[in-house]
C-alpha cells in the first residue's frame, strides 16, 4: 500500500492514540510507529507562562507541510504520516503538535519524524504569542534582545535573529 | 497585489491585509519593503528593520531580492516559531 500524509491544523485538541490507530488499523506491513508531541510549559526562562497564542498562515502553512511530507516520504520508505498543529489560546500542559511516523523499521520512523519536527520547529508559517502575567510577547522576542547591544534595545530598534 | 501580514508585523502594521499598487520602480521583496515603510508611522516601525522581515509569495518562502513581477500575495512575518 504506498503511503499517505495526513495534514491537519486545528483549534481542538488531538487524541494520540488514535492518531496512530488511524495509520496503523487493517495494516500487517508497519513495523515501526514513532510519535511525537509538543506540549505548552508552564514557565519560560524560569518565569510562568499562563498561556501561548497560535498563529497561523492559513494556506501556505498547510502547503508547505504537505510539501515536507512529500520529502519526508520520498526520502524514508514510510507506510504512514500524520502531522497534527493546533492555533488559538493553548494552556499549560495542553498538546501543541503531533507528528506520527509509520514504517516497516523503526529507523525510518524516528529520522522522518525528526526531520518533520525540525521543519516545523523552524520554517513552518506559525508563530507563539506568550502570554504572562505581565503581558503578552511573540516567542524569540526575549531571545532577540538578549543577543543585542544595549543601544538597540535603548534606541527601541528590532534586533537581528542569531 | 495583495499584501497579508502575520505576528506583530500585523500588529504594527494594524491590519492583516490589503491590496495595494506599488509603481514598476519596486521590483524586489526589499523594495517592497523600502515602500511599505514609507506609508506612514505604523509601517515604519514594522518594517523599521528589514533583515529581520521573512516573506512569502504565492505562499512560498522567498529571499529579499526575489523580483514581485506576477505575485499574486506576498506576505510579510517574523521569524517563525512553530512546533
Amino acid at each position: 500500500m504506498t503511503a499517505r500524509a495526513t495534514i491537519r491544523i486545528q483549534e481542538a485538541d488531538f487524541d494520540i492514540a488514535q492518531e496512530i490507530a488511524a495509520l496503523t488499523k487493517g495494516r500487517t506491513d508497519i513495523g515501526a510507529v514513532v510519535s511525537f508531541s509538543g506540549i505548552c510549559r508552564g514557565s519560560e526562562h524560569g518565569d510562568p507562562v499562563a498561556a501561548l497564542t497560535l498563529e497561523h498562515y492559513p494556506g501556505m502553512a498547510e502547503a508547505e507541510i504537505k510539501r515536507h511530507a512529500d520529502e519526508a516520504m520520498s526520502r524514508w520508505p514510510l507506510n504512514g504520516l500524520s502531522v497534527v498543529h493546533r492555533v488559538g489560546r493553548i494552556t499549560p500542559g495542553e498538546n501543541i503538535v503531533l507528528v506520527v511516523t509509520a514504517s516497516s523499521h523503526r529507523q525510518a520512523a524516528f529520522e522522518a519524524a525528526e526531520f518533520l519536527m525540525d521543519y516545523l520547529k523552524t520554517r513552518a508559517p506559525f508563530w507563539k504569542q506568550v502570554e504572562r502575567a505581565s503581558g503578552s510577547n511573540w516567542a524569540g522576542w526575549r531571545r532577540m534582545w538578549h543577543c543585542v547591544p544595549i543601544s538597540f534595545i535603548s534606541g527601541n530598534r528590532v534586533p537581528e535573529v542569531r | 497585489m495583495k499584501v497579508k501580514y502575520f505576528a506583530w508585523v500585523r500588529e504594527r502594521v494594524g491590519k492583516a491585509e490589503e491590496t495595494v499598487e506599488p509603481p514598476a520602480s519596486v521590483r524586489t521583496v526589499d523594495d517592497l519593503i523600502a515602500w511599505l515603510a514609507k506609508r506612514g508611522e505604523s509601517y515604519a516601525h514594522a518594517f523599521e528593520t528589514p533583515r529581520v522581515i521573512r516573506a512569502a509569495i504565492d505562499h512560498a518562502h522567498v529571499k529579499p531580492d526575489t523580483m514581485i513581477a506576477g505575485a499574486r500575495e506576498i506576505a510579510f512575518f517574523p521569524p517563525m516559531t512553530g512546533g
